[in-house]
Formats: C-alpha cells, sequence, structure tokens
C-alpha cells in the first residue's frame, strides 16, 4: 500500500494485485467490507494511517486495485521486464481468469510467514500459530478458543494477547523462550535508539497495559514443550529454557487450555522474488540497495521480504520502493526513518532470534511435515542411513516437504535437523510455483487472453 | 470450550450485523455472518478439525494465512479449496472429503 501511494504521488501508474479481498496486508487485516465495525480501530495500531493509504489509493484515477488476484509465477528476461502471471478469482476457484501483465517496474511485497518449531502434539487441533488467531479475530471476529496460551519468542506475541482478550477469550499466560539476560541485553542496550522507533515503543506499551489490566502473567524463558489430547488440544505442558532454549529438565508443568498459539518466528515468503532471478542473503531475505532495488534491475521489494523489521518498517521501506520506482527521489527524514527501524529489528533479532536448543524439544514420534505425516524420528532415521546429506535426495526418500504446502510449513525444520553439513541449504524455498493453480487453468493459460502495464 | 465467534452485541469492536449465512457441511447446516471465510464460518460454530491428514490425524486451520494448506475442503464440488482463504457465500455445499479420490491432485 505505501508502495502504491508513493508512486501514484510521483505520477505513476499502477496495479495492485492482492491476492486476498481486502487491503492492509497481515498487520491491519479487518472485517469484510459488510461487517465492518465502527470502533475497528480498537484492534489496530495506525488505524488512520491505513485509512488514509487506502483511500489515496482506492480513489485515484490512476491506480487500479486487483483483489483476489493470486500471483503464481514471474518470467525472468535478461534484457527485458519480468511477465507477471495472476490468476483472478475466488480463491483456489476453477474458473478464475489468467492475466499477465508486464510493468516497467515491478515492486514485490509478498510478506512473511510464521515459522512454527515441532513439539509432541503440536499438529494437534486446538494449536495455533498465533498469526492464525490474530487473523480470525481480526478478520472474523472469532476467538480460537476461551481459554488460551500464547506461546513463543518476540513482541508478536502480545499484539496477540490484546486481540484475544478483545474477542472474548481468556489468555492463561504468555511464554516468551528468550530468558531475561537475554532480553534485557536486546532491549536495553543503546535506549536512545528506541527513542527513534518511538512509535514502535508506544504501540508495545500499549499492549503490556492490556497485560497488566487482564492480569495475563508474562513468564520469560518459558515455552510449550509439548500439548495433549486426542483429537484436540486439552492440556500443555510448559518448560524452562536454558539461554540456548534447551529445556530444564525438571522444570516441567501442565496447563489446562482449549487453545495455544505459538510463534517462534518469521520467515519471508520469497516465491515470487526467486523467480523474478532476485539475490537472496545467507538468511533467506531478498537484497535491495538504498533505493530498495534488488539485483534485477526494475525489480524492487519492501517489507518482511527484505527481513522482519514489523509494518512500520515495512511501509517506510514501501514508501521508499515506490518512490524510486517512480523514478523520485525519497525524503531524507523517510530515509532516516527507516534506518532506526531497521536497528530496531536487529534488537528484536537478538533478543529473541530462534536458537537451536529447540531440536530438543521433539520426541522420534513428533510430527516434523503435517502434510505428508512424516515423523522427526523418520528423517533422522532415513537421513542416517542412507547417509545422505542432499536435501532433494532426502526430500524424496522421506517425502519430508513433498506435500500440498511443499514445504512451507516445515522446510526451514528440515534443513535445521539435518544440520550444518546440508548440501543445498535453503533450497525449500524454491518452489516453481508461487501459489496453487489447477492443471486446467494452467493450460488456459498457454494462450494469453491480455497483457496489461503495470506503472 | 472451543473456538467461538464473539456475538455481534457482545463486540467492542461493533461490527455490523451483515446479516446471517449459511452453508452445508457434510449435510449439516452452519450458521455464520455474510463476509465471513469457510473457515471462520466453521471455528465461529465451535468445530476446531474437519480433516484427517495421510494417516488419520485431524486437521483444521494452523496458519489461517493460506500457507499450511491444513485447511482444505471441497466447496461445491471443487476439491483442496483452502477455507481460510475462500469467503462463504450462501448455500454453499461443503464437503470434508474429496467428491472422488480417483484423479491424484
Ligand atoms: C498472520 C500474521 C499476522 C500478523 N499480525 C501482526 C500484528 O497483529 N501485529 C504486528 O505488529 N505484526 C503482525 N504481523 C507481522 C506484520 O504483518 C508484518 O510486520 C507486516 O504486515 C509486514 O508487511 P508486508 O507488507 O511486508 O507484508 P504483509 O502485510 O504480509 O502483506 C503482504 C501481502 O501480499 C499478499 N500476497 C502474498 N503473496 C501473494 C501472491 N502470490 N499474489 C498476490 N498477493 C500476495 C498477501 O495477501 C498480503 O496482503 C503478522 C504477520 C502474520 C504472518
Ligand atoms: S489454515 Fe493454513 S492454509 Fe488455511
Amino acid at each position: 500500500m505505501a508502495a502504491a501511494a508513493a508512486a501514484l504521488r510521483h505520477g505513476a501508474r499502477v496495479t495492485l494485485l492482492e491476492a486476498g479481498y481486502n487491503l492492509g496486508g497481515q498487520y491491519w487485516r479487518h472485517l469484510a467490507h459488510e461487517r465492518r465495525g465502527a470502533q475497528e480501530h480498537r484492534l489496530h495500531h495506525g488505524w488512520s494511517t491505513f485509512q488514509r493509504l487506502r483511500d489515496e489509493i482506492s480513489g485515484h484515477p490512476d491506480c487500479d486495485v486487483v483483489f483476489g488476484a493470486s500471483v503464481w509465477a514471474i518470467d525472468r528476461h535478461d534484457d527485458a521486464p519480468p511477465v507477471v502471471h495472476v490468476m483472478v478469482g475466488a480463491p483456489d476457484g476453477t474458473d478464475r481468469e489468467p492475466r499477465s501483465y508486464t510493468p516497467g517496474r515491478l515492486i514485490l511485497a509478498t510478506g512473511g510467514q510464521e515459522r512454527t518449531l515441532p513439539f509432541p502434539g503440536w499438529d494437534l487441533p486446538g494449536v495455533f500459530t498465533a498469526g492464525a488467531a490474530q487473523a480470525l479475530a481480526k478478520g472474523e471476529r472469532v476467538a480460537v478458543g476461551r481459554r488460551v496460551l500464547v506461546a513463543g519468542a518476540g513482541p508478536f506475541l502480545l499484539p496477540v494477547v490484546s486481540s484475544l482478550i478483545r474477542t472474548g477469550a481468556t489468555v492463561v499466560g504468555v511464554a516468551e523462550a528468550s530468558g531475561r539476560s537475554r532480553l534485557t541485553r536486546g532491549w536495553l542496550t543503546r535506549p536512545w535508539e528506541l527513542a527513534s522507533a518511538s512509535s514502535k515503543a508506544g504501540e508495545l506499551g500499549g499492549y503490556l497495559k492490556d497485560l497488566v489490566r487482564h492480569r495475563v502473567p508474562y513468564w520469560t524463558g518459558q515455552t510449550v514443550v509439548a500439548a495433549h489430547g486426542t483429537d484436540r488440544v486439552h492440556s500443555v505442558t510448559l518448560a524452562a529454557l536454558h539461554p540456548d532454549w534447551t529445556r530444564v529438565e525438571g522444570s516441567e508443568r501442565v496447563v489446562e487450555v482449549d487453545a495455544v498459539c505459538v510463534s517462534h518466528g518469521f520467515v519471508p515468503r520469497t516465491e515470487l522474488a526467486i523467480a523474478a532471478g532476485c539475490q537472496l542473503d545467507e538468511q533467506g531475505f531478498v537484497t535491495t540497495d538504498a533505493g530498495q532495488q534488488t539485483s534485477v534491475p526494475n525489480v524492487y521489494s519492501a517489507g518482511e521480504l527484505t527481513g522482519i523489521g514489523g509494518a512500520d518498517l515495512a511501509l517506510a521501506e514501501g514508501e521508499v520502493a515506490g518512490t524510486t520506482a517512480a523514478g523520485g527521489v525519497p525524503r531524507p527524514l523517510l530515509v532516516g526513518q527507516r534506518k532506526a527501524l531497521r536497528n530496531f529489528a536487529t534488537r528484536l533479532e537478538a533478543a529473541h532470534g530462534i536458537r537451536p536448543g529447540w531440536q530438543t524439544w521433539p520426541d522420534p514420534g513428533t510430527m516434523l511435515c503435517r502434510c505428508e505425516d512424516v515423523t522427526v524420528g523418520e528423517l533422522r532415521d532415513i537421513a542416517a542411513k542412507t547417509r545422505s546429506r542432499g536435501l532433494r535426495s532426502l526430500k524424496l526418500t522421506t517425502r519430508a516437504g513433498l506435500g500440498v504446502c511443499q514445504g512451507r510449513t516445515c522446510g526451514r525444520n528440515v534443513e535445521d535437523l539435518l544440520g550444518p553439513n546440508l548440501l543445498q541449504a535453503g533450497r525449500t524455498s524454491r518452489r516453481p510455483i508461487a501459489t496453487p493453480v489447477r492443471l486446467g487453468e494452467l493450460a488456459a493459460t498457454l494462450t494469453p487472453e491480455r497483457e496489461d502495464p503495470l506503472p | 470450550m472451543g473456538p467461538q465467534r464473539l456475538p455481534v452485541a457482545q463486540d467492542p469492536v461493533a461490527p455490523r450485523d451483515s446479516g446471517p449465512l449459511t452453508i452445508t457441511v457434510d449435510g449439516a447446516q452452519v450458521t455464520g455472518q455474510v463476509g465471513q471465510t469457510v473457515a471462520g464460518l466453521l471455528l465461529g460454530a465451535g468445530h476446531v478439525s474437519w480433516r484427517t491428514s495421510r494417516t488419520g490425524r485431524p486437521r483444521g486451520v494452523f496458519c489461517g494465512i493460506g500457507v499450511c494448506f491444513d485447511c482444505l475442503v471441497t466447496v461445491n464440488d471443487i476439491p483442496d479449496v483452502r477455507a481460510c482463504q475462500r469467503r462463504a457465500t450462501e448455500g454453499d455445499v461443503v464437503s470434508t472429503e474429496p467428491p472422488t479420490r480417483e484423479t491424484p491432485a
């Protein structure tokens, strides 16, 4: 949204392709228009910024916003702009309209997804990603449970608590995996940097007030190491963690819940960036220059794709990307903001980033790939027996990562469990088709019906 | 216990009453509000799982944003629709089993 608005301000013609039904992305996910709430701002921070951007974009004569537009492939051409292939219509439908665009400039801002670490019982119904709880609360007004525990790492756990409370759930506690000393080091060193990301600090303060007002305990250095139940979760085991996230034996206690929301971290959704040929760094993020241009000329990127930094950083990067893509020069103030917010993101990673000790949580029977039902034990056995270190061959033998989600959920965990000797690390994020298309729809695209230019 | 949709009258967000919407799920009627997704409707009515994995483990919503494919249902005979991504329309016939297993996906 920020990129589109900035590009429009600099005189470009813009097509905004959004797979969902609404503007706002994950952060400003909101109710369907028919159900819009008079007080919806109560679930959000910066709601007026959202409204301003939305009005700027949707009312603009040079902007075409296409909803239900799933970009499923990008064809890369060395000396010509990439071709963007889209299916437009109801998600996963059979009668969607194939379209292709050949934009002069392409801005990729596909965001991120949660990375959930496996523990015994994590595939039981009633265990949700924290993002799912958030999406259901904001977009549906559905609480995932009545007695909910929130666990994982990072400040994102806090808005989830606030939304759950405002959706009628009782939050029995928040378990933050990072211990006190690491949190203090991450958050309290160089406090002046925090001041320049002050909008973020104010937002976090609001969530903390909710914790206090509703007496929600915040446990540091603890996490959920098992979920119990047969066909749905009825309780979880919490355990204390050492600084490297290995569990402290003997520290376990059981808490009764009917839902648990877990969020251990975020990973970028890079399918389209990879298809476009953009270079990634070692952590798998898209690399960009000062103007947010990727390694591919005329292809720009912003938001979680370039690094996990939260909505404010995504907005700043989007504005820079939209400005430079439209031939403008970003305001120095904006560039300064982006820098402050990037520092903030570095802090988050230092305070909350995933630690390797998580590999002690799963037991051999713990599900690893939820699509193909491959357990952690099976992956380890086959890897040991075949002495295979190639990710592709291991995928084919174990089937881990070969299911319908194509390794989106388990890919990083498989890579970590197989260890540093793995050949072709990072390969689990390579997928030829970014979102599902049906064979019939594919056949229909062989004769493109229209070619529309972007900006 | 379990998931629930917050009744409009108790909702601090004050959503518009968009009117009821009813679909059938494996022959039973499930009612929610106009504008909800199939998954929102199912969870709002208290269902936590509606599918089984390859080895028979129950699956419902996990990621909520279209990434994990746990929530797949058949909608009006079209298999493999992500319930969390698809908005329900009045009278949708949802089945938790694929129509036939003959054609591999
Ligand atoms: C489920 C979830 C909930 C979150 N909730 C919060 C929260 O409450 N508070 C908070 O501080 N942070 C939250 N975050 C983190 C926050 O969303 C990000 O910091 C911020 O939204 C990043 O903005 P972005 O523009 O990079 O990506 P996003 O906001 O994720 O936007 C990406 C957009 O691209 C669209 N898209 C992706 N792939 C395609 C495709 N192939 N074709 C067409 N469109 C596509 C998506 O539909 C989406 O609208 C959440 C993250 C997730 C995953
Ligand atoms: S819940 Fe993950 S795709 Fe629907």
